[in-house]
């Protein structure tokens, strides 16, 4: 058996840029984390295992930003917005493939991926996920 | 400790609000000191054993290493002089360490303060500096602002509770019109509600006046002992409670977009530190660096239930004339927002209302304050009670 990978946020990303939504559950407590965490923070376990999450959710908050960051402001006005997913993780992101005025809260989105390889001698560079509606 | 003084502000300095050309952070915050020695002519500089003070960026002057410089440029050589970084709360925090040097018994008399120069910069350069207050590899890397931050709040709680954008112009409204009367306030300019909501979307459902201001300011309180204060000033101000919390530092995280579990739990520490209730205060600063802040802080101090926060502004309870005035400086949002000393210039709003010297904005009979100082997007937040002695 391979050896589990790091529970890193640049492992996290790594999976994104090879399309995959994983956490890292603590085998003791059982407890999942997206992004995972390098100790558990409920029962402080180094103990994790990976584990592959569905990536479709429904939207519980969001906005259109129209004043954007510097290397986001070609894409303004964009919206953005939370999602819960299985287990009752979340994660923001990006929301693409929907006119603005159409975004209900509650409504189903998948999570896509951008997949470019990881160089790590930009860190902390990463591919980004998105949210498309499902 | 239950209701007992913690310590006594015996004076209090507050620079001009705005955009100060051509100063220095250093030099404006000889300005908020030099004015809280003319207050107290019987406090002698010499007299102030440690200095803390609030600061949160050293991007904008290229200038960490704050404690000392401040203390440099204000004639307080050779005390130690320490700086403290919890986002927005920076000198929300530096007075609660200034308290707990005074409470330690190692100090009668320290200075607690905080400063930001940010006007020097581009709105796009501050608004980065400003996100840096977010989680990064999660929010700042997908895009979101922090303006966006608390946009993902406002519209949550406006799906929740049904609140409205005329709710959070109403916020805007109400403390453009008290930094109208505050000769230091950033913005001394009314707003009217049209304008507010009509004012340029900067992260829907946020406007520009939903939007607190990019501004330079500095701000100072001395602190002693209680037994010590009318040695010093006939009129001191007591602080009988303090909390401080944290929570996530990314808001997708927590429980709940329409609360901050942090100004929650350092509320309740306050309140029962000082054994008051929050129907015991007369007067609050709180943090409205957005509207929805403004809203979201109402329900999490317990002035209203959660979800009432729209109403309890749109029936102008929290006015000048309401019946718990809040913001009576003009707030983040018209006085200006200098995030490192935005904490201890909450605190002497509170100081002058309770020592009867705000002069067009004196709540009449105010006995006791409040300050809610967040960091952030919510992951620190300090409270701070206030009573006239």
């Amino acid at each position: 058996m391979s050896e589990e990978k790091p529970f890193t946020i640049e492992q996290f990303y790594k999976y994104i840029s090879q399309g995959k939504l994983m956490g890292g559950k603590c085998k003791k407590c059982g407890t999942i984390y997206l992004p995972p965490r390098p100790v558990c923070t409920k029962c402080h376990s180094k103990d994790f295992e990976w584990i592959e999450i569905q990536p479709k959710g429904k939207l519980l908050t969001y906005t259109i930003i129209h004043v954007a960051p510097v290397q986001f402001q070609s894409m303004a006005p964009y919206a953005v917005g939370i999602i819960q997913l299985e287990n009752g993780l979340k994660i923001p992101g990006i929301i693409k493939n929907v006119e603005h005025d159409k975004i209900k809260i509650g409504m189903e989105l998948k999570v896509v991926f951008e997949k470019t390889p990881v160089n790590v001698s930009q860190w902390p560079q990463w591919p980004r996920y998105y949210f498309k509606p499902a | 400790m239950k209701g007992k003084p913690l310590v006594s502000i015996i004076s209090a300095g507050l620079s001009k609000f705005g955009k100060l050309e051509g100063l220095y952070g250093r030099e404006i915050f000889a300005e908020a000191v030099k004015e809280a020695f003319d207050r107290c002519p019987n406090l002698n500089p010499k007299d102030i054993q440690a200095l803390f003070v609030g600061h949160m960026g050293e991007s904008y002057e290229h200038q960490g290493h704050t404690g000392a410089t401040l203390a440099d440029w204000t004639g307080l050589l050779h005390i130690p002089a320490t700086r403290t970084e919890t986002a927005c709360a920076s000198s929300g925090a530096a007075l609660r360490i200034g308290i707990f040097s005074i409470l330690s018994g190692l100090y009668d008399v320290v200075m607690v303060g905080g400063v930001e120069k940010m006007t020097n910069r581009t709105t796009p350069e501050v608004t980065e500096f400003l996100a840096m207050a977010s989680d990064f590899p999660f929010e700042q890397w997908h895009g979101i602002t922090f303006p966006g931050l608390y946009a993902l709040m406002a519209t949550a709680h406006m799906h929740k509770y049904g609140t409205t954008e005329e709710q959070l112009a109403m916020v805007a409204v109400k403390n453009h019109h008290n930094g109208f009367l505050n000769p230091k306030a950033h913005m001394q300019k009314e707003v009217t509600l049209e304008k507010a909501l009509s004012s340029r979307v900067i992260a829907w459902p946020l406007k520009l006046y939903d939007c607190s201001l990019i501004t330079d300011g500095a701000s100072c309180l001395v602190l002693t002992k209680p037994e010590l204060a009318k040695k010093y000033t006939d009129t001191p101000v007591q602080i009988i409670g303090t909390g401080q919390a944290s929570d996530s530092i990314g808001i997708y995280e927590r429980e709940s977009f329409t609360s901050l579990i942090a100004a929650k739990l350092a509320a309740k520490q306050a309140y029962q530190m000082a054994d008051v209730t929050p129907k015991d205060i007369d007067v609050a600063e709180v943090h409205d660096c957005f509207t929805i802040a403004e809203i979201i802080a109402y329900e999490d101090l317990g002035f209203c239930k959660p979800g009432e926060g729209g109403r309890l502004i749109e029936n102008g309870e929290t006015t000048l004339e309401g019946s718990l005035p809040v913001n009576t400086s003009g707030g983040l949002k018209a006085k200006g927002h200098p995030v490192g000393a935005t904490g201890t210039a909450q605190a002497y709003e509170i100081y002058l209302q309770l020592t009867g010297q705000a002069e067009k904005r004196q709540v009449e009979n105010a006995e006791i304050g409040l300050t809610h100082n967040v960091g952030g997007s919510g992951a620190t937040a300090a409270v701070h009670i206030f009573r006239r002695e």
